[in-house]
């Protein structure tokens, strides 16, 4: 027996910090950074006597994932009690909703994988519900006791969660990235993960191929890295598979994952759902969403990624992967967008490989935002028309780039002009040059003569650099063929 | 159905509540008392009821997304039993 003769079945818990001024139920303030305490009021605290008052930008950032995912918004949903003790929950419960979420189904669409094994998949969601987080534990050394801090307690979080779909952890990995866009282009979130604004809990079981059952499943629990989350899912996976095969049985469980040791570790045995002694909660009444409310949300949405990709895919004849790629953040899309409206659709797919590649490499490299790019879409659009009236040749364009980028030119004709990086189309002044690199080269001459394909390129290099590239290498390519009578 | 006394003692472990053998009895007998109550109200027929999440046919009012709360941390901290460096301090407890 192997890996292959077994199926994995994963299903993803995200919790998403909703982008509010303030908490969910208290008009405290949602600020990173804060010192301990100096955000939680009377009600984070859970002073007798407190009532929870609902904030309406958590509500309405669920309405708009509803919306985005093609699930139903519910007209009517309800709060309820979480119950457990914690000292970072200083209520005793968490409010949460359980039997009526505010979102049920919807589909999310992902690209997994990339080149000729890349496919899609649809993803479908079971529900989405609003919750309050908790306080952080400080287990750091106060003479044996733990430091609470409540400024994150009562922060509005959205729990999304997914049908067990996902066969592998590039599935997982590939749905987490696109969730990850969304919830970003939607402006729901900021999405940093270092902060805990995005994370991840997975539900890993296995099963024998060709069986129906689900096997027993154990939670890895707060994955806050695509990259953690890929490895503590492998993890899970060997080790499940390597228990069963052992003759062994799998426990239900939550673990969490040492990303140093790269294995997964039990925390405590799972306690049933009911252990959490879910109720209504009394203290706040059923949340109405009318659909004025809903349709005045889907006016006020921008354009979705799968939209904008299928658009991309249309009209453009992107590849699938290129028009994933080019979605990934609302302002990259936007950048594009713009390059192509600025230089005609003709150059639709120079302009993605030079956004995908040079610029997102550049960007990459300094660490930037594609929104503080130094070259701006006009200007890259500018450039991408000399490309495509052959006034530059591809290499020419990485220097008119570099001008651009570093701002010696403000455009790309400056740069072409002020660096001479013009094409030579003139018939005599290639000529005498194509003439000496032959007289220069005899034995890649008669390597060509003799079928090497590869002198014939190794030529035409020599001529484009002898030129400084300022050759067109098509006009290369035909004259050296005249030339050597191969034409 | 009727709970063991197993059930009482898993209850109260879930409730942080300290029982000894006599009183876990006398809860047995008063929990299983509101069983008997709470079996005769699931033998009623109650086939396309709505089920009545609150008693008020009101819809929760929702406020304005705006930070209001100013900081009182040194007022809440002076009533807690201990604090330090701005953190409340509680017996450690990691599981």
């Amino acid at each position: 027996m192997s890996r292959a003769d077994w199926e994995v079945v994963i299903g993803l818990e995200t919790h998403v910090q909703l982008s509010t001024q303030s908490k969910i139920f208290s008009g405290s303030s949602t600020a990173f950074g804060a010192e301990p305490n100096r955000q939680a009021a009377a009600i984070d605290i859970a002073l007798p006597g407190v009532l929870p008052v609902l904030n309406k930008g958590a509500v309405e950032r669920a309405i708009r994932f509803g919306l985005a995912i093609g699930a139903k918004v519910a007209p009517r949903s309800i709060f309820a009690r979480k119950n457990y003790f914690y000292p970072d929950l200083p209520k005793g419960y968490q409010i949460s909703q359980y039997e009526l979420p505010v979102v049920e189904g919807g589909t999310i669409t992902v690209q997994v994988g990339e080149g000729d094994n890349a496919y899609e998949k649809v993803i479908e969601l079971t529900r989405a519900h609003l919750e309050e987080d908790a306080g952080k534990s400080l287990h750091e050394d106060f003479h044996g006791m733990s430091g609470i801090d409540l400024n994150r307690a009562g922060t509005p979080l959205l729990e999304i969660v997914t049908e067990p779909v996902m066969r592998s952890s590039d599935e997982a990995v590939a749905y987490a990235r696109a969730l990850h866009a969304l919830v970003r282009w939607i402006d729901i979130s900021d999405g940093n993960m270092q902060e805990g604004s995005f994370r991840c809990d997975a539900n890993v079981s296995v099963r024998k191929k060709g069986t129906e059952k689900l096997g027993t499943r154990r939670e890895v629990k707060n994955l806050n890295s695509f990259r953690f989350l890929k490895e503590a899912i492998e993890a899970e996976i060997a080790y499940q598979i390597e228990t069963l095969e052992d003759g062994g049985t799998i426990q239900q469980a939550t673990v969490l994952f040492d990303p140093d040791a790269g294995e997964t570790r039990a925390m405590r045995s799972k306690e049933d759902a009911h252990d959490y002694r879910y109720f209504p909660d009394p203290d706040l009444l059923p949340l109405v969403i009318s659909d004025d409310w809903i349709a005045r949300v889907k006016g006020e949405m921008p354009e979705l990624p799968t939209a904008l990709q299928a658009r991309f895919r249309d009209a453009y004849q992107l590849s699938a992967y290129d028009a994933a790629t080019l979605t990934a953040s609302r302002e990259m899309a936007q950048y594009y967008v713009d390059t192509v409206a600025a230089v005609g659709a003709a150059s639709a797919k120079p302009a993605a490989n030079w956004v995908m590649g040079e610029l997102a490499a550049r960007l990459n490299k300094e660490g930037r935002d594609i929104t503080d790019a130094p070259v701006k879409p006009a200007q890259l659009a500018g450039m991408l028309a000399r490309i495509a009236d052959a006034t530059i040749s591809n290499s020419a364009a990485k220097k008119v780039f570099d001008a651009l980028w570093n701002g010696e030119a403000a455009s790309a004709d400056e740069a072409i002009e002020k660096q001479g990086l013009k094409q030579v189309t003139d018939l005599s002044a290639i000529e005498p040059i194509i003439d000496e690199v032959l007289a220069a080269n005899p034995k890649s001459v008669e390597e060509f003569r003799a079928g090497k394909e590869k002198a014939f390129n190794a030529l035409v290099g020599q001529v484009m650099k002898a030129s400084r590239g300022k050759a067109s290498p098509a006009q290369v390519n035909e004259l050296l063929k005249q030339k050597l009578g191969a034409a | 159905m009727s709970l063991t006394h197993d059930d009482v003692h898993r209850i109260a472990r879930l409730a942080r509540l300290e029982l000894d053998d006599q009183e876990a009895a006398a809860s047995l007998e008063k929990l299983n008392g509101i069983f008997g109550l709470i079996e005769r109200m699931q033998a009623v027929d109650t086939a396309g009821v709505e089920p009545l999440y609150h008693p008020q046919a009101l819809a929760q009012r929702l406020r304005e997304d705006r930070a209001t709360e100013t900081d009182r941390r040194d007022a809440y901290q002076a009533v807690a039993p201990q604090a330090e460096d701005g953190l409340y301090l509680v017996p450690k407890v990691i599981e």
